[in-house]
């Protein structure tokens, strides 16, 4: 079983986020792998566990910094680590990101082919959800995207999708693009002597000509999209915190009923 | 680009037009000419009658058995659907952002999910979102001649034209594609009645602070008129069921009001309901986080608070 996972560099949830210039502001010592790739990095351990043989790969797509978010993915197991970095990625869009992830993927692919990719949900800075979908449109390969549940049998892949209104099963064979939500399984921890290994792993580096990718194509310029404006919102005025002291429930209903909410 | 078609895809349950749509409708009518398009079974007189109503010329429908659940085959419905439309809206939701990706790779679109507003602006699509957390706004613009937005819930005020006519219903030809994934089970969710969480004008949430009893959340949803959500921790622990998680992995929603009852506001839980309109939280402890970004918070147990609150709020409906 021969799997890669993509992880995102993104900052730290707790952090003060913010923009600059149109894009997230990323930088090492408050970021690290996104906390939902933590799942996908679990998903892919325990299948190649359970195969009792096989290799996981892990591939970010980002600036220098994001070379934590594969160190991360290696302290957790993953067996190989690749960086793609390029000056001419900046200000792509999920488009673009798409196709550089693909270009890798497919290189890794060629040498000795791979049965899956499983990403995360969503990346917890952007949110979009739409990078699995693209990328598996670039690749031409299945789309299973948000499992509660995966297993994999006989060439194929089968995943539990809980949608509001149903829980889908939903199978295709592979190699398919899967991604997983934070259901799906419980990320281990990393121990002491995988964090010292990792510490030392080689991290393959790609540049965009390593990759046959054109940057015209995925960078600023290709992007549909363009963030023109980003400020932080006011704060909220007349905030109040009471105390109930035997009627903080009328304060609650009067204050709705004030506000014509009730 | 006004005077253009603006394509709205329909949300509907039992047949039903989800308030969603309408807004997005609303919204259209700011942008260009709106028509609908609907998924399934044709849609009743009244359904057409509705969409009128909230200004679409037309419903275009295309025939969709179960399949239409796969993201593939949706988004290519969608695109039988709208060949002629510059714009595309939908509501924000997990399904329709990988239907505006995979529609966008055919179409050259670019896409924006999660917004909050769209208008013209020199020829070209432009939206409004708010992001981390709900900690700041951005505006982007859609540099691409065609765009697809998906619109969070609540987030347009939806009204209708004054003497719009039903909506002609045309039938969209359509050949399902063949793809790789195949659907091997679906097991309908028991739906709760009232509307569903992500569409809520008031959203009653519970957390760890309930210690699993429900009972209260509920009743004060009810007197509201609202929704009952949960934290993760409260799903785990099996007390409510997982599709009333709100948070960044669970449901994101944009009510009016969103009432925390027993919730310490974990990042994870704010990034799901931080634009909410009007926040309060009921809370033991004064530290809480979630006091940080409430209109309103009452420091005590919920247990206490609540059914005060209730009755006040009973009475006051009844008088
Ligand atoms: C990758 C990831 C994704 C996550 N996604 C989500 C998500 O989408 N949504 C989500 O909600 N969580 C999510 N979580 C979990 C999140 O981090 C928090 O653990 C969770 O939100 C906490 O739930 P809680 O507020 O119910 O519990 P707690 O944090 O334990 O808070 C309970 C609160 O209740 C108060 N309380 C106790 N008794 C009473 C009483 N009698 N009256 C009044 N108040 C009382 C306490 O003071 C406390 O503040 C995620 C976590 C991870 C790692
Ligand atoms: N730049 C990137 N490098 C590697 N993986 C990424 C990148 N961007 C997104 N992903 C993957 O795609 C998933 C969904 O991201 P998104 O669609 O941006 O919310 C993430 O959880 C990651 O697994």
């Amino acid at each position: 079983m021969r799997i890669l996972v993509t992880v995102k560099f993104t900052p730290d949830l707790q952090s003060h986020r913010s923009f600059t210039d149109g894009s997230v502001t990323r930088t090492a010592d408050d970021g690290s792998m996104n906390e939902l790739d933590e799942n996908a990095v679990e998903a892919a351990l325990q299948l190649v566990e359970a195969a009792g043989e096989g290799e996981v790969y892990a591939l970010t797509v980002g600036g220098p910094d994001a070379v934590a978010a594969v160190r991360k993915a290696l302290q957790l197991g993953a067996n190989h680590a690749i960086h793609v970095s390029d000056e001419e990625i900046a200000g792509a869009d999920v488009f673009g990101t798409a196709k550089v992830l693909a270009a890798a993927i497919r290189k890794v692919h060629e040498e000795q082919p791979l049965d899956l990719v499983i990403t995360g949900m969503a990346a917890l800075d952007g949110l979009t959800s739409m990078l699995p979908t693209a990328l598996a449109a670039d690749l031409g390969w299945s789309q299973l995207t948000l499992a509660s549940e995966l297993t994999v049998a006989d060439g194929e892949a089968t995943i539990v999708r809980h949608m509001p209104d149903a829980h889908e099963t939903v199978a295709a064979p592979l190699p398919a693009v899967v991604s997983v939500t934070d259901e799906a399984n419980s990320p281990r921890y990393p121990n002491f002597k995988l964090i010292m290994a990792a510490r030392k792993a080689p991290v393959t580096q790609w540049s965009l000509a390593d990759i046959g990718v054109d940057g015209v194509t995925v960078g600023a310029i290709a992007a549909r999209t363009e963030v023109r404006d980003a400020s932080p919102r006011p704060e909220k005025a007349d905030r109040q915190v009471v105390t109930d002291t035997g009627d903080g429930g009328v304060t609650l209903a009067n204050f709705l009923i004030e506000k014509g909410l009730a | 680009m006004s005077g253009n078609t603006v394509a709205v895809l329909v949300e509907h349950r039992d047949g039903v037009v989800a308030q969603p749509t309408l807004e997005n409708l609303t919204l259209a009518r700011s942008l260009g000419e709106p028509v609908a398009v609907w998924l399934g079974e044709p849609p009743s007189d009244e359904a057409s009658a509705t969409l009128g109503a909230y200004g679409a010329g037309a419903v275009r429908v295309v025939e969709l058995g179960a399949a239409g659940r796969l993201p593939k085959v949706r988004a290519a419905a969608v695109g039988a659907a709208t060949p002629d439309a510059p714009v595309v809206l939908m509501t924000s939701t997990f399904l329709n952002k990988e239907v505006a990706t995979l529609l966008a790779l055919e179409t050259g679109a670019g896409v924006v999910v999660d917004a909050s507003g769209a208008e013209l602006a020199d020829g070209r699509v432009e939206t409004e979102q708010t992001v981390f957390a709900a900690t700041w706004n951005i505006r982007t613009r859609v540099v691409s001649e065609r765009a697809i937005v998906a619109l969070r819930p609540n987030t347009t005020q939806a009204t209708e034209v004054d003497g719009a006519g039903a909506a002609t219903v045309e039938t969209v030809v359509f050949e399902a594609p063949e793809v790789p994934e195949r659907l091997v089970a679906v097991s309908a969710v028991e739906r709760e009645e009232g509307v569903p969480l992500a569409e809520a004008r008031v959203v009653v949430s519970g957390g760890r602070g309930t210690n699993g009893d429900y009972a209260l959340v509920r009743d004060l949803a009810d007197v509201l008129g609202g929704a009952v959500g949960a934290t993760r921790d409260a799903t785990d622990e099996g007390w409510i069921s997982h599709e009333h998680m709100v948070g960044q992995t669970g449901t994101t929603v944009t009510p009016a009001l969103y009432v925390a009852c027993g919730i310490s506001g974990a990042v994870h839980h704010r990034g799901g309901m931080q634009a909410s309109g009007t926040i309060v939280a009921v809370n033991i402890d004064p530290d809480a986080p979630i006091f940080e970004i409430a209109d309103l918070g009452i420091v005590g147990d919920l247990n206490d608070v609540l059914p005060q609150a209730i009755a006040t709020l009973q009475e006051h409906k009844g008088a």
